[in-house]
């Protein structure tokens, strides 16, 4: 039976590990080296690790810094952050990445999905989300938050899937680094408007909240961040309270 | 006296994760070379294909650098040992229905098809799920119980022949993990980032002697 995975989501800037709250103040929480390591120790389900300013930045992918951090990991990475092209994606599978996230230059151009999806597979094709609240609803924000959207984030995942998306990362920006749990409501709508895995993001703050965004969210993958970087708590205790909670998880 | 190391040469075809399979070899001691010279094919010890793309493409990249003659030569013709991961274990099928009818290697019997979905299925297949060893295969050497393994994929081989089935998964209906037939041995999952039951699967790969 598939297990439920409890994934560390990671942020670097400036080739140093940040921590946000709502995509801002950057709090800078280590070294990447160091913290592949730690989380290579503790054999975790998988990692996601995005380069968040590089879009904003306007520039590629800080190579050698995500090519330092896989190097020391031995579990399924997810790579993203500044990804423009199709020989983007290739080269983050190549320096060691398992999965790539497209993210700004999707909206942009969605045909992006498809095509790195035709030459990859949309098994290795992954779709970040950043999600903010609004009067008129739920909507998607590009460049590490800073641009708006009309694009409902139900809309953007069901389009998004049908070209070549094979997993959706979903980041609530209101509740990113808030560790007040994720947002249930847009959880909810996304993974029941999907056929593809969902990838919980922002907000866990204690090990409650990764078992509401698995049963109450309906999340095949839990993303967490400052729940690690902040408590007490490891991804193996993340992963036994899970397991007694009823959820089917790894025993590692 | 010290043994020379494995050598295993990692078909480089433009697409496959080959840093991430070469690093677990570099773990167990064996001598990885990121590769698509025929030369070097022919010299290495082990062959293993790696796998992360569409199944249509993978076959034009081969065919273009002319792998394909190459691995016939020294896998079907010599007998080295073979592994191919995720897609490098579907294009040793007959055929794949992976966007368009392609042709495999045609080194195990079936075809490629895509995972069924249903209520509560997601498609791709992603994440950690157990295997059931049908048979006795030195892959898994050291193996008890139902070790998980890590999967990420849209379609699946589905073999002709049941004894080519050495371990299956289950999701939505059971299917191929892997397999192996004499010293063609392919995993749907990927041992590179299966952590110590990848790596264990590695190494008895490696030390498979025939």
């Amino acid at each position: 039976m598939l297990c439920t995975r409890i994934i560390p989501v990671l942020t670097i800037k400036d080739g140093r590990m940040i921590k946000t709250i709502q995509f801002d103040v950057y709090r800078d929480v280590g070294d990447p080296v160091t913290t592949a390591k730690y989380y290579d120790s503790q054999d975790v389900d998988e990692l996601v690790l995005l380069d968040i300013t590089a879009t904003q930045d306007g520039r590629d992918p800080d190579w050698r810094t995500l090519e330092a951090f896989a190097n020391e990991c031995m579990m399924p990475i997810t790579m993203g952050g500044g990804v423009r092209s199709v020989d983007h994606v290739r080269k983050m599978l190549r320096i060691g990445g398992d999965k790539v996230a497209l993210n700004s230059s999707a909206v942009e151009d969605p045909s992006l999905l498809a095509r790195a999806a035709g030459a990859f597979g949309a098994q290795c094709i992954v779709l970040a989300i950043d999600v903010r609240a609004t009067a008129s609803g739920y909507r998607v924000c590009t460049h590490g938050g800073e641009r708006a959207t009309n694009l409902s984030p139900v809309d953007w995942a069901v389009r998004a899937s049908e070209l070549g998306a094979g997993e959706i990362i979903l980041t609530s920006i209101d509740r990113d680094g808030t560790m007040a749990g994720y947002d249930l409501e847009l959880l909810k709508q996304v993974t029941s408007a999907v056929d593809v895995p969902v990838v919980a993001v922002g907000g866990v703050g204690t090990l409650h909240d990764i078992v509401d965004g698995f049963t109450q969210g309906g999340a095949h993958a839990l993303g967490c961040s400052s729940i690690f970087h902040f408590t007490d708590n490891k991804p193996v205790k993340a992963n036994a309270f899970a397991a007694v909670s009823g959820m089917h998880v790894r025993h590692v | 006296m010290t043994t020379r190391p494995i050598e295993v040469a990692l078909i480089d075809y433009g697409l496959g994760n080959l840093r991430s399979v070469a690093k677990m070899l570099a773990t167990i001691g064996a001598k990885a070379t990121i590769t698509s010279d025929p030369d070097v094919v022919r010299r290495a010890d082990k062959v293993v294909l790696p796998g992360v793309g569409a199944f249509p493409k993978a076959r034009a990249n081969l065919q273009e650098l002319n792998l394909i003659e190459v691995l016939e030569e020294v896998v079907i013709k010599r007998g080295k040992a073979y592994l191919g991961i995720c897609l490098g274990m579907q294009l040793l099928a007959t055929e794949s229905f992976e966007g368009e009818r392609t042709a495999g290697f045609g080194w195990i019997p079936g075809r490629v098809q895509a995972l069924a979905k249903g209520p509560g299925l997601r498609v791709p297949h992603m994440g950690w799920n157990d295997i059931s060893i049908k048979r006795k295969s030195e892959l898994f050497t050291d193996f008890h119980g139902r070790p998980t393994f890590y999967f990420t994929h849209t379609y699946n081989l589905l073999c002709e022949d049941q004894r080519d089935v050495v371990a299956t998964t289950n999701y939505g209906g059971s299917f191929a993990a892997a397999v192996q037939k004499d010293n063609i041995f392919g995993t749907q999952f990927h041992p590179e980032k299966s952590q110590t039951h990848g790596r264990i699967l590695m190494e008895n790969f490696c030390q498979w002697r025939g």
